[in-house]
């Protein structure tokens, strides 16, 4: 075997989509060494993938927009499950965010005025997403990627070398979190390429790894998406808070097989794209919720008029948070009224002229086009219900972003929970990686100079190599591509859309078969480069996820967001006041419950008293707020 | 619905590699990284091939296809005709890592040698304004999914490794007319550094880059070519070089 690679960083960024590169940008500038991990090459990360846009309250569009009520949509979204502070610190710096990327070069659409254009998004109240056609994450990556090679540039004339403080290990996967005496004292992993494997030596490591998509079937996510950052989170001694909550995207393509999931952007129904089932109803005008009555047009001529006018007019149903599109979606096909391939029709071609939907969704002309044969200027998409977010995620300290628990640790952007409470609004996660990548380098370099490092000892390096050595040394085990087959159809049939007691039952005692069947994986070929070898470690980390999302989804005896239970429907008061923690003991995740913090009573007082009682309990509407 | 079709796949690393034939189930619909992923779960547990998004929008899956510079997750079955052998191999103009992997290092070193944008000083937070119009210039090139297909197109250096030092490649000349052509930015000369640095004026225009971009970015009309005007202007004609410029930033 080859010798042991060390490094030694001030900062250990595992993750380069949005919220990693705006962290290590924030620890460099903050004037530490930091590294930047990336599982694919530097600039492919998920967030490209991102389409709509980042939603901030600059008002550029609508002057009547502001924080508070950017914090209300969010909070509405989530079904008032989030964490109060997140969703606040959100809403106050995301514009702030958003005008720093502009001064970092990127180029965002315009107003007449000049200024960022903003578009609407299912429940934000005012036009809100800035936006680059529909390649927005590709915007952010890049003008975060480029941040970092300024600031390599500006290394390369001082120090001589380009990678003297920020260096970027493209293909390479964590496999441990370390820790000694109970703080972080680093990470290990390989080289994709080779195989050979590495010691980072760092007092702060971020987690900034995204979501876990890629344990269900039908996902918008890239081969990327396995909760590393929240296993990882979990075996060094994190928490997760609520996983039971998955946010199905209600628009993914269904047709053909092999393109089944990629994601159809919201902003098809934000430009006006309308959803009909085959009677050729438009169907979304059943599907208002009690709680939403009041914003959401019941018949079609209001709903259309909305789009010239925003202020006398309710908004149409397409545009109802994503939770309640994909459900609507889930009960027209199962009632008969979808398409011959299980999904439902989108369309925007009888209601836009053909060279304004090719100017303004660009690149989903494109995909249907190339990948479906389909002219979305002259016939409907077909669309259903994808898994595209994860709600839950590493419970952070909301202004630092520190991993509850485990001093050295920070989460960001998808990895991290609470901020979306049981539901994200469309727009949201790019502003979130933003806002929270910032507070989490902040923190992360705060730490770092109130503490002195710790080295890595022998036993720990030993131990994680052995773990990677496993896969080897087992032989005519388990294949590690089967394994991943079963677990997604587990969860697609048993922790998908619709949730029940018994099937959760069921996917729990199945999921823990097949972790016990994994410990005997065994991989062919060598270690350069293998597909195999890595999923190995990458279903590991699936299944642990998996895991904690069945037993939260057991526990929680209710319908809210992104989690619904067809022996709970309805949401309940008592709920809403619980956070599910997920730990790992070692040998499984144990979920507990715990007290959502309370909301103050300045942002209490913020809505309407008779909308917070659709949520709270009279006592809480009685106390108003925690202070 | 699902029909046998033959692959012949690249196999090898940096010392030694070659072609191998397989037999794999095609389905309806499926694209070329489908079928590569399928002789990876069923038949080669061990191939290397990248892959992300599986949507056109990453640029991990680039490799050659029948000799073409493609996209594996935008290259559809049904494009090749019944029977048709399709040979996939690993990118020519970067070194192999493995099977279909090559190592496009060569790419992330050149992006460090581009000048990044420099931003107007006075331009605090959302002050500064510009025109749709004026940005929509910029945002072609930054439609870029850094798939590097053009690269690999390139005969500059496709052919000629010894160019690979003084010559860029055509993804950093969008690279410097997408900052060049930037409403707001402030470092000047960048066509100039393009043409003394960069190797621009080693392009002799054959539009291969052009044809195989996937997001179709109009790489040699709408950046090489004005780049490439401009520096004859400059080199020829100084005052008028001077008075564009000083224009330019006052309409700025």
């Amino acid at each position: 075997m080859t010798e042991l690679e060390r490094y030694t960083y001030d900062v250990l960024v595992i993750g380069a989509g949005g919220a990693g590169l705006r962290a290590a940008v924030e620890a460099r500038e903050a004037g530490l060494r930091v590294a930047i991990i990336c599982k694919s090459l530097f600039g492919k990360a998920h967030t490209v993938m991102a389409e709509g846009g980042a939603a901030a309250s600059m008002g550029n569009v609508n002057g009547g927009d502001n924080w508070q009520v950017h914090f209300r949509d969010t909070m509405r979204g989530g079904k008032f499950l989030n964490h109060y502070r997140m969703a606040e610190l959100h809403a106050k710096e995301s514009p702030d965010r958003i005008y720093e990327l502009e001064m970092w070069g990127a180029l965002f659409d315009r107003t007449k005025e000049g200024k960022i254009s903003q578009r609407n998004f299912g429940g934000h109240e005012y036009p809100r997403l800035a936006h680059v056609g529909d390649r927005t994450g590709l915007e952010l990556i890049r003008t975060m990627q480029q941040k970092i090679v300024q600031l390599q540039q500006k290394d390369a004339r001082e120090y001589g070398d380009a990678q003297a403080n920020i260096r970027v290990f493209a293909e390479l996967t964590i496999t441990e979190i370390i820790k000694e005496s109970g703080k972080i004292a680093g990470a290990y992993g390989y080289w994709r390429e080779g195989g050979n494997e590495v010691l980072f030596e760092a007092p702060a490591v971020i987690i900034a790894t995204g979501g876990v998509g890629k344990t269900f079937k039908i996902t918008s996510n890239s081969w990327e998406g396995t909760g590393d950052g929240h296993a990882l989170a979990l075996k060094a001694g994190a928490n997760l808070v609520d996983m039971e909550f998955l946010q199905f995207h209600p628009t993914g393509m269904v047709w053909p097989p092999s393109v089944r999931g990629i994601l159809v952007t919201e902003s098809v129904r934000g430009e006006g794209g309308v959803l009909t089932n085959t009677a050729g109803e438009r169907f979304m005008f059943k599907y208002i919720p009690e709680v939403f009555k009041d914003k959401y047009a019941d018949n079609e001529e209001e709903a259309d008029r909305w789009y010239l006018d925003q202020d006398n007019n309710r908004r149409p149903p397409e545009l109802l948070p994503r939770d309640e599109v994909a459900r609507a979606i889930n009960t027209e096909v199962k009632a008969g009224r979808g398409t011959e391939h299980g999904g439902v029709f989108l369309d925007v071609s009888q209601r836009i002229p053909a060279e304004i939907i090719k100017k303004r969704l660009p690149s989903m002309w494109h995909q249907f086009y190339e990948l479906a044969g389909v002219d979305i200027t002259k016939e409907a998409m077909e669309v259903g219900p994808t898994c595209h977010y994860v709600m839950g995620g590493v419970e952070v300290e909301p202004d630092t972003a520190a991993a509850v628990g485990v001093p050295g640790l920070y989460a960001a952007g998808e990895v991290a929970g609470g901020m979306h409470g049981s539901n994200r609004l469309g727009g949201n996660s790019l502003s979130d990686l933003l806002v929270f990548g910032r507070r989490a380098g902040m923190g992360a370099a705060a730490y770092v100079k109130s503490v002195t490092a710790v080295a890595v000892s022998d036993a720990s390096v030993k131990a994680a190599a052995e773990r990677i050595q496993t896969p080897f040394t087992n032989s005519g085990g388990e294949n590690a591509y089967s394994l991943h087959q079963e677990l997604q159809e587990i969860t697609h049939n048993l922790v998908g859309i619709i949730r029940t007691g018994p099937e959760l039952k069921d996917a729990i005692a199945k999921i823990v078969d097949i972790r016990a069947r994994s410990k005997n994986v065994s991989v062919a070929g060598d270690r350069k480069f293998n597909p195999g070898f890595h999923l190995a470690f990458d279903l590991d980390n699936m299944l642990l996820v998996a895991e904690s999302t069945a037993k939260s989804a057991i526990a929680r005896e209710e319908s809210r967001g992104g989690h619904t239970r067809d022996d709970f429907p309805g949401m309940n008061d008592k709920w809403r006041q619980v956070n599910h923690i997920s730990s790992y003991n070692g040998s499984e995740v144990v979920v507990r419950q715990q007290a959502l913090p309370a909301i103050p009573k300045e942002l209490f007082d913020l809505f309407d008293i008779h909308e917070l009682e659709k949520y709270m309990t009279p006592e809480e509407i009685t106390k108003g707020g925690s202070n | 619905m699902a029909r046998k079709v033959n692959l012949r796949i690249w196999r090898g690393d940096s010392t030694s590699g070659s072609l191998q034939n397989v037999e794999v189930d095609a389905n309806e619909g499926e694209v070329v990284l489908d079928v590569i992923h399928r002789v990876q779960a069923t038949q080669m547990g061990d191939l290397a091939v990248r892959w992300n998004c599986k949507a056109g929008k990453c640029g991990s899956c680039s490799m050659e296809i029948n000799g073409k510079p493609r996209l594996a997750c935008m290259t559809r079955m049904s494009s090749f005709e019944e029977g048709e052998e399709i040979t996939v191999t690993p990118l020519r103009a970067f070194p192999v890592i493995k099977d279909l992997v090559a190592d496009v290092s060569f790419n992330y070193k050149k992006a460090l040698e581009i000048p990044a944008y420099e931003h107007p000083p006075e331009l605090g937070p959302g002050e500064a304004r510009m025109e749709q119009i004026d940005v929509e210039r910029s945002q072609e090139f930054r439609k870029c999914i850094e798939c590097f297909l053009c690269q690999d197109a390139c005969h500059v250096i496709r052919d000629h490794e010894e160019n690979k030092k003084s010559f860029a490649g055509p993804r950093f000349f969008i690279r410097i007319a997408e900052l060049d052509m930037h409403p707001l930015d402030m470092l000047k000369n960048r066509q100039r550094t393009a043409q003394e640095e960069h190797g621009l004026g080693m392009c002799n225009i054959t539009k291969c880059c052009t044809e195989v971009c996937p997001e179709h970015i109009r790489i040699t009309d709408n950046a090489i070519i004005p780049m490439k005007e401009r520096v004859v202007d400059v080199k020829y004609d100084p005052a008028r070089w001077l008075g564009s410029k000083i224009r330019r930033r006052e309409g700025s």
